[in-house]
Order: structure tokens, then sequence, then C-alpha cells
């Protein structure tokens, strides 16, 4: 049993699922390391769910082969059932019951008696800040609710690794922080967290090392600084005092960062998309270029350094976008400048 | 994005990272629970979701009553002479019907959780694998029990009298129980298999009114055509039907006994396979 001394939580080579003609998932080979966060990155249908489906006992793999911590996923279900858990796209807690019922449930399905179930229950809805909902139904929980439920019944037993399967899509803004600060306290206690999402600030914010899937493969895969430096750093958006003045900040831009610039239809507003620096941080890129436009005596309004979407990351490194249109990250560029 | 925080409305209590940490330090497990264990608690969410959701007791209470009033009152006059001799004869035939047709929900209910995430949880808990589906028919087998409560307190107004008083009684439901169980487990395999609820409702439809129906619960099989009689003859249904009305009548109808014994074993050793093998594929 513990002849696992990799340090990896999860470790798959060339993971394979079909559905009929389509290859959901298509040679997927994951290293991922104990203890950290790993956020698996991509578009709807690019094989997220299926691939943690897989790995969570849920599907047989087609081809290929997954370990969680040493064990087999087909051959040795039963062990990696034991210590992993899962929080689906959807809430995986059943909705006729109460919150309270709910964790009793999965406590009692867990092994615990009928008072230590009631008891961690408890202090979970506490923690949770669902006390006052432990007697409601679940149906009638809000989105963010539902969430905390869930994320609530996926710890019941302190698992060694969790599946988070997009836990912040259609979240509101407050909550989805309330959901990272959750992440944020399971892996400060150990546990190694597979994260999947659309959105590449969650990736940002939570995960260690992420992995960009499209299409059942994965076609980048690195810590975050190594992805972005692979896509580029983002954006410089401007807007100068005095429209005259847009020519030459444009040509002093273009020569100074090697970036593509494109003026806007506001009069005195461009944007720089900045290339992959080596050496140089998005920040630095920026700083430069303020310098020298201030040394070529142009007024800058007002500036604000855009983060590359998801949109943008797939743009790079598949030639085509995530198929979603624009917007689909919450700190997407494209939105910034329809704001300009 | 932060920004936002103080505008939100305060309707949801913060989480409290300190006391969750508290939680998640605890790191030993309990040991892993029986099978009878996860099964019990899984009829004990059948159980909860009857408290939640009262309207299903309809299936269970207004539809056996139902078939009741009306096959008695409907066919009593001409095949028995009069409805109160007819009810002697047709309780404990209708009580199956009543009880094997219900058990389609079983399929139903199945199928809706699919639809649902709770479905992915359970599969990825670490317990006895059919406990789940077992959960189903405990929580099924209450509701049977009630169906069966209240058809014989009704029959028993409407002038029913069982010569095998409350023990026959008892036993005969009980059997009616135990083939119930049996029989369930088509449904768990079709609640697994088919993609919508729909379906699943017009195949058991499909199976249950000519299985119900084509068997001994209204008439004597004997002015049936012949190749009729034999499918009657042989359909688990006849052999049920007849072993809980010999039990009810005071009887001891050993040989249909041991037929609808033999059908429930043999359907639980073909469809609970069956069922756990799309269970764990789904």
């Amino acid at each position: 049993m513990s002849t696992h001394t990799s340090g990896l939580a999860i470790e798959t080579a060339g993971l394979v699922k079909t559905f009929g003609e389509t290859r959901a998932v298509d040679g997927v080979d994951l290293a991922v390391p104990a203890g950290t966060v790993y956020g698996v990155l991509g578009p709807n249908g690019a094989g997220k769910t299926t691939t943690v489906k897989m790995l969570a006992t849920l599907l047989r793999p087609d081809g290929g082969q997954a370990h969680v911590f040493g064990h087999d996923v087909v051959r040795e279900a039963d062990e990696v059932r034991g210590r992993v858990s899962l929080t689906g796209q959807y809430a995986s807690v059943d909705e006729d019951l109460t919150g309270a019922e709910n964790l009793i449930l999965l406590g009692r399905l867990l092994g615990h008696g009928k008072t230590a179930a009631r008891q961690r229950g408890d202090q979970l809805l506490e923690a949770f800040g669902l006390t006052e909902a432990a007697a409601k139904q679940v149906k009638h929980y809000s989105g963010g609710m539902r969430r905390r439920i869930d994320i609530a019944a996926s710890i019941l037993n302190t698992p060694d690794l969790l599946f988070l399967d997009e836990p912040t899509t259609g979240l509101d803004p407050r909550s989805r922080n309330q959901v990272w600060d959750i992440v944020r306290a399971v892996v400060a206690q150990g546990t190694t967290v597979l994260l999947t999402t659309q959105y590449l600030d969650e990736a940002d914010q939570l995960a260690s090392r992420i992995a960009v899937i499209d299409k059942g493969r994965v076609i980048a895969e690195g810590t975050k600084g190594e992805l972005k430096a692979s896509v580029g750093a983002g954006s410089v958006h401007l807007r100068l005092r005095d429209a005259d003045q847009r020519p030459e900040a444009e040509r002093l831009l273009r020569d100074l960062l090697i970036a593509e610039v494109q003026l806007e239809h506001d009069p005195v507003a461009l944007t720089a998309r900045l290339g992959v620096a080596a050496s140089d941080t998005a920040a630095d890129q920026a700083a430069k270029a303020l310098g020298e436009l201030a040394r070529a005596g142009i007024t800058v309004d007002s500036f604000s350094l855009g983060q590359p979407s998801l949109d943008e990351v797939f743009l790079a490194l598949t030639g085509h976008d995530t198929g979603q249109g624009t917007g689909s990250g919450p700190d997407s560029d494209t939105k910034d400048e329809v704001a300009a | 994005m932060s920004t936002a925080t103080s505008t939100e409305s305060k309707e949801l209590s913060a989480v409290s990272t300190e006391s969750l940490a508290a939680l998640l330090v605890a790191k030993e497990r309990p040991p892993r629970p029986s099978a009878l264990s996860t099964s019990l608690t899984f009829g004990w969410r059948a159980i909860l979701k009857i408290k939640h959701v009262p309207e299903q007791l309809f299936d269970v209470t207004a539809f056996p009553i139902m078939n009741l009033l009306m096959f008695t009152y409907l066919f009593g006059g001409a095949l028995a002479g009069s409805p109160g001799d007819y009810i002697q004869f047709v309780l404990p035939g209708i009580l199956v019907m009543s009880v094997v047709m219900i058990t389609m929900y079983t399929g139903v209910s199945v199928n809706i959780d699919i639809e649902k995430g709770v479905f992915d949880r359970f599969r990825s808990l670490p317990i006895w694998r059919p406990s789940a589906m077992v959960g189903y028919l405990l929580g099924d087998a209450l509701r049977y029990t009630i169906a069966s409560v209240v058809m014989l307190v009704v029959g028993l107004l409407l002038g029913y009298r069982p010569d095998g008083g409350f023990g026959g009684v008892v036993a005969g439901i009980a059997l009616l129980l135990v083939f119930s169980f049996a029989f369930s487990w088509i449904w768990t395999m079709f609640g697994l298999m088919l993609r919508t609820e729909k379906s699943v409702m017009s195949v058991s439809m499909m199976v249950i009114f000519p299985l119900t129906f084509l068997s001994n619960v209204f008439v004597d099989p004997k002015t049936m055509p012949g190749w009729l009689q034999a499918f009657v003859n042989n359909s688990p249904i006849t052999h049920l039907a007849s072993a809980v009305r010999g039990l009810m009548a005071g009887d001891w109808p050993g040989t249909e006994i041991a037929w609808t014994l033999g059908w429930a074993g043999a359907l639980l050793l073909v469809f609970g396979p069956v069922t756990m093998r799309l269970y764990n594929r789904k």
C-alpha cells in the first residue's frame, strides 16, 4: 500500500476517454504534487470534468493510466475513494434534504456514529456560516450557499485530495472570494486540491501549477509564471490628455515594448499588448513605457495594466479562441476596452 | 473586485476560516461502516425524503384505494354475484397488483437522482457499492407497507374477512414485500440505463400492465384460451397472488410460496448484478 514515494498526489499517463466518436479526453498526462493547488484551466467541453470523473473513480478510462497517491483508479478504486472527495460542477448534495441532514447523512456513510455525525455537521455549518440555514432544504439555498454546503460535505472527513470542479462558476464576486478563502484554508491543512476552472484569474489566485487543457489534451503546463510568460504579460491601456499626441505615443510604444499597439475608438486611448518578455515583468515594461512617454512630453491622464484573459491564453496557445466570446473571465481585459 | 464586498447585502454570514482550519486538522477517520449500516443510512435518506415531500405518498394511498374500489364494484357483481363476495377473492390480488405497480417509482427516483450531482457524491464514497440501491428499496419497502395497510383497512371496511386472521395477513404482506424488493431491481436497472424519467415511466408501464393483468388477480385462469393459460399459470404474479391469497385465507400454499421465493431469488440474481454493473459504469 505504501510503495508510493513519488510525492505526487495524482499521476496520469496517456489518459483517454471516448464517448462514441468524441475523444473527450485524448491522452492527458498530469503530475500533481501533493499538498498544492493544481489548476486545470480550459473552456467548456475541454475535458476537465471528464478527467476529474476518471480520477475520482466515477468513470472508467478507455486508455492510459491514472494513479492517485500511488493507487490505480480502476484496480484500487476503493483505496482511492477512501482518500478523495469530490465537489461536482452542480451541487453534489441532496436538494430535498436540509443542509444539516445532508451532512449527517454523509457523516454516517463515512462511518461516524449518530452523535459524532451530528456534531461534525454542526461544526461545519458553523464554520461555513450556514447555521441559520441548517434546517432549510438545500433547494432553497442561494448559489453561494450551495457551494458552501457542497464543500462542507466534501471535508466531513479531511480528504487527502479534494476535487473542485469549477467551484465558482455562476457565483457573484463576493461568494467567489469566499470560496477562494475556503480553498486556501483547506490547502493550508495539507490537503491537495485539484481545481478546474474557466477563469485564468481563479487559477492565478489559487493554483501553484496550471495545466491548460483544450479538446481533451494538455496544451501547456507549468507554474503561473511560466504559463504567463508563454502567453504574454497582458496589456497596458493608456489615456492621453491630448489626442494629437497619440500617433507619437503609438510609435514610441511600438518601438520600446516591441508590442502590438491598438488605437481605440476614443481618440485619446490606446492599448499596447505586451510581448513575451524574458526578463521584464509587465509592470516593469509599463513603467519603462510611462517614463519614455513623459520624456517625450506626452501627458498620460490614466493608465491600467490588464492581465491576459483566458481568451488570450487560448488564442496564443491554440490559435483559436475559447468559443465563448469575450468576458468569460472575470478580469478579462477586453471588458476594460469596452468600458474605456 | 473586492471593492464590491461592502456594498453586497449581508444575507450570508462570513466563512470562518479559523474554525474551518481547526476542523480540518482532525485527520483521523472512523472505521469504515458495515454494508448493513450504510444501507440503513440510505434507507433513512429515503424516509427523510418522504418527510420533506409527503406528496409522494399519494401513490401509495389514493392509488391503491382507487384500484380496490374500482375493481371490486366494477367486476364484483358480474364475476362473483356481488361485490361483497368478490372482495374475498380479489383483495389479495389487487393488493399484489397495486404494490407491484408502485415498485416502478423506484426506477423513476433512481433516474431523477442521477440527473443531480448527489449521485456522483454517493458513487465516490468508500462504501459497500450496492448500499445506495438497497437504501432506495428499504425506503420503498416502507411505502409498500403503507400501501398494504391502507388497502387492508379499506378492504375490511368494505367487508373483507380474512380467514387467516392477523397472522395470515401479516405473512401475506411479508411475502409480498420480499417479492417486491427483488422485483424492484428491474426498475433500478432501467433507472440507470434509460436517459429520462419519462422513458423509465413508459418502459415500466409496458412491463407492468401486461404482467399484472395477465395473471389470476381478477379471475380464475380456467376460462382463458390455452396459450394464455400457459403464460398466466407460469407468471410470477400469479404465483405471488395465489400465495398471498392462500396465506390470508389461512391456508399454507407451500408450492406457491416456493415458486414466489424462487422467482424473487432469480430476479435478484439477474437484475441485481446488472444494476450494479451499470451503477459502477455510469
